[in-house]
């Protein structure tokens, strides 16, 4: 836990930051950003470093939470109430439905299939013409609680992505220091073990699974209501690739590399999108060599200082 | 005489045109040390993985205590008191010794979708496989992670974990494939105090752990039982001096 | 929906899959003796509607084009090889994924870059243009029916290759058991080379045929890279007999499904919800069947990995 002073820091700079004077639209947008694909990336972080899956479709499941508050704003329906449990129940029962087919495979099969599956979800978003389409789907207004406009509050919202972030976090830590997490973890590495002591790994990793899709659902309500615009690009396969990518530059091994991955990645896309409107050329090849060297991700180099 | 603990009858199992399970037919008599020798190739480790359920066979029986575990996945059958040990050292790497055992103990007492309170933190779970450690000899290296233990410590580890399964029947693939002569020495002794809490079916090729710890032994060749006997009966049976033994100074 | 226009949308649908096989089956040996997830792929079939439409458009040829691009489409495969993806063989699928998927970011922005974002004409050779009477009153493109030709003809070509030829049998035992291969003293490398360079001449030679027929423009390989995906999973990582199957079911699947789910629904609802229903379920049921013949075959419809 001694390792962990470095997301710690970050979260305590997201928490300082309004107070110190970034508390103008821009910037808590963008730290929005950053803490909600943080949430994301930590989620995908605890399936791909615990339990060993490797899904390039998370980005589908904050499409799923994200089209819920779109469809159930086009309809009318804008009390949190309703559409939170909506988004996130929603996205669970996504990853529940998708991952009983995937999670019967496993190494590349179980990396298509969830491709596979992203991109249904993709598909089926755009074609969804009453929703926007292609184009996309623009809110009436943010999420409304107990019928108040408390979400279009800049500072509650940030402080609420930022509670978010950190019961994510937590709630991922306690998972894999629990019985279930351990079985997780025991069958990342070897299932053949896991099954030699008298479990099947299958359901445990469903339930993972699962939950990670249901955060992947919160920050997908965040996320609509953060930009108050939805579309199938949030669900994009390269949207998944740039969640992994996060997870690798954070460091798979550990959690909270999610966290720093995010706000790396937020940054660099911010400073480079600035630079020239033909970033993904500078963008590509630093993934590749980041991927080439930079082994254990930021979390190691942090761990092998701290 | 007791009913046997295992009873597999003529179990039978072919890829493509080759018979490696050839209608083998064979029982386990409680508290005893049955051992399963044959040349290579004459399916011995394929024998275990159908009776630990890693393989299917394509015809025949196996009885658990009566019980008929054909149709149980490996899982299932490890429940019902089946445990194994593989032929080549099947751990947890990246948990220390005392995780991988605590892992045994935690799958037998009580549910694993336990979601809330951490599971290094159970002191019934980790007493118990602390015990299952110093049973082994390995208490001393319990917080050794089970990767960095040496070769025989970790088919040590091996025993352990199956053990703290609390299986009525041990499965052993091979458990001295390469050991050096004192290690050699060391899991003999060790096997040889499991008898009679533990019923064992061994599989293994040093003959001499096998004229040490057998109370029986069955011979296979080619998927078939061709004599099952005491170790006495099976060294002067000329049809397995010829099949076998003829081939090596016995 | 009359039987005219569902052959013709049949006919559509098996072009379609002759050209995911083409892709599909160079995928699937580099999965299956290399076991590296080569999320790039797809873009080499875009390097070659890339590279066969600015030849053509050089030379004035579509022949000149089609001869020029596929030996360019190999060479850039070789560069990405040397250059990238041999460091990653040994490494774990997450890596991969990601690195590949840098490749794929950076050619995608870097064609934009040289070509631009709007898509190129390719236009028909003349020799290929027309369309011949497959039925009474009936004309099907001819362009359409060769490139179903090339397809097979490359199919036959291959299967001759991996069944026939010493070369194809190591293939075949590496796709099944690739360290048993390099355990008999395989130079497993120059194998590894050898099927990745076919592979990516194939996905190429599939680019330039589908030039004249879909849109040349960025990101245009992404979507066939998916299917391609859908289709090795169907078929079997390994397999060239599952790729070439499972290639042209889903090619079928894809496009009956998108022309006859619209009608399907005007059975139960109003013309323009079922448009929109028909659209969104079309676009599912690829995806859908690829999850059906999961549930009872997860290795696919023909396994071959025993190692």
């Amino acid at each position: 836990m001694r390792e962990a002073w470095a997301p710690l820091a970050v979260l305590a700079a997201f928490a300082a930051a309004p107070l110190i004077g970034y508390s103008g639209a821009y910037e808590t947008t963008l730290m929005a950003r950053a803490m909600i694909l943080g949430m994301a990336a930590v989620a995908l972080a605890f399936l791909v470093g615990g339990a060993g899956l490797v899904s390039l479709g998370h980005a589908a499941c904050l499409g799923v939470g994200a089209y819920a508050v779109a469809i159930l704003d086009a309809h009318g329906v804008t009390e949190a109430a309703v559409v939170l449990p909506a988004a996130i129940g929603a996205a669970a029962l996504f990853a529940l439905a998708t991952g009983a087919v995937a999670i019967r495979t496993s190494g590349v099969h179980f990396i298509m299939i969830t491709l596979a599956f992203g991109q249904m979800a993709f598909f089926t978003a755009s074609s969804l013409a009453a929703y926007g389409g292609d184009d996309g789907y623009t809110l009436y207004g943010r999420t409304e609680v107990a019928g108040t406009r408390l979400l279009e509050d800049r500072l509650a919202f940030h402080y609420l992505c930022l509670a978010a972030l950190t019961l994510t976090w937590a709630s991922c830590a306690m998972l894999l220091a629990s019985r279930f997490g351990r079985v997780l973890r025991a069958a990342r590495e070897n299932a053949q073990r896991v099954e030699a002591v008298g479990l099947a790994p299958y359901p445990f990793r469903l339930i993972a699974y699962a939950i990670a899709g249901a955060v992947g659902g919160l920050a997908g309500f965040l996320l609509a209501n953060a930009t108050e615009f939805v579309s199938p690009a949030t669900l994009s396969w390269q949207r998944s690739g740039e969640l992994l990518f996060m997870v690798i530059l954070g460091g798979a091994g550990r959690l909270w590399g999610g966290i720093l991955g995010a706000l790396v990645f937020v940054m660099l896309e911010t400073w480079l999108a600035q630079q020239t409107p033909h970033w993904k050329l500078v963008f590509g090849p630093m993934l590749v060599l980041a991927v080439l060297f930079l082994r254990g991700g930021l979390a190691g180099l942090v761990a092998r200082r701290g | 005489m007791a009913d046997p603990l295992l009873r597999l009858e003529d179990l039978r199992k072919h890829y493509g045109g080759l018979a490696v399970t050839d209608g083998v037919t064979l029982e386990v008599r409680p508290g005893e040390i049955h051992a399963v020798i044959g040349p290579n190739g004459a399916g011995k480790t394929t024998l275990i993985h159908e009776v630990s359920g890693l393989v299917a066979p394509d015809a025949g029986r196996i009885l658990l205590a009566g019980r008929d575990i054909t149709r149980l996945s490996a899982p299932a059958r490890v429940r019902a008191g089946l445990a194994r040990t593989f032929q080549i050292t099947s751990v947890v790497p990246g948990f220390t010794a005392l995780e991988n055992v605590a892992l045994a103990v935690q799958a037998r007492t009580g549910s694993s979708f336990r979601f809330f309170r951490p599971a290094a933190a159970e002191p019934a779970t980790n007493a118990a496989a602390m015990a299952a450690l110093a049973e082994i000899g390995l208490a001393d290296r319990a917080a050794i992670p089970a990767g960095a233990l040496s070769h025989g410590e970790k088919r040590a580890l091996e025993l352990a974990i199956a053990l703290a399964t609390r299986p009525r029947l041990l499965l052993l693939d091979e458990p001295l494939a390469g050991a050096g002569p004192e290690e050699t020495e060391r899991l003999i002794a060790l096997l040889a105090r499991l008898r009679p809490a533990y019923t064992i079916l061994l599989v293994e090729h040093d003959m001499q752990a096998v004229f040490a710890l057998a109370d029986r032994v069955s011979v296979l060749v080619y998927g078939r039982v061709i004599a099952t006997g005491t170790v006495g009966e099976i060294r002067g049976n000329p049809e397995v001096r010829a099949a076998y033994l003829g081939e090596e100074e016995a | 929906m009359t039987a005219q226009l569902l052959l013709v949308q049949a006919l559509n649908g098996l072009q379609l899959g002759i050209l995911l096989f083409l892709v599909a089956a160079g995928l699937t040996l580099v999965f299956g003796v290399m076991d590296f997830i080569n999320l790039a792929h797809g873009v080499q079939y875009m390097l070659g509607a890339y590279l066969g439409a600015a030849f053509a458009a050089a030379t004035g040829s579509f022949w000149w084009g089609l001869a020029l691009a596929l030996p360019a489409a190999l060479a850039a495969g070789l560069v990405l090889e040397v250059l990238v993806f041999r460091h990653l063989y040994a490494r774990d699928h997450l890596s991969q994924v990601l690195a590949t998927f840098g490749v794929i970011l950076f050619l995608n922005e870097g064609v934009k870059v040289v070509w631009g974002a709007a898509p190129l004409q390719v236009p028909i050779p003349p020799l290929l243009d027309g369309g011949i009477e497959i039925s009474p009153g009936l004309q099907y493109p001819i362009y359409r029916v060769a490139v179903l030709g090339a397809g097979l003809a490359t199919a036959a070509l291959l299967w001759w290759l991996v069944e026939r030829t010493r070369a194809g049998m190591l293939v075949r035992a590496g796709a099944t058991n690739a360290p048993m291969v390099a355990a008999l003293g395989v130079d497993i490398t120059r194998l590894f080379t050898l099927v990745f360079a076919f592979g990516a001449m194939l996905a190429g030679f599939a680019g330039v045929l589908a030039g004249p027929i879909f849109s040349v423009e960025p990101g245009m390989g992404d979507h066939v890279l998916i299917l391609a995906f859908v289709v090795i999973v169907i078929g079997g990582i390994g397999s060239i007999r599952g790729a070439f199957l499972a290639a042209l079911l889903v090619g079928l699947i894809d496009t009956l499904g998108k022309s006859l789910m619209p009608n399907l629904m005007r059975l139960f609802l109003d013309p323009s919800s079922a448009r929109q229903a028909g659209a969104a379920l079309a676009s599912m049921l690829v995806y859908v069947a690829m999850a059906a013949i999961l549930a009872f075959r997860p290795a696919g419809l023909f396994p071959v990995r025993t190692g």
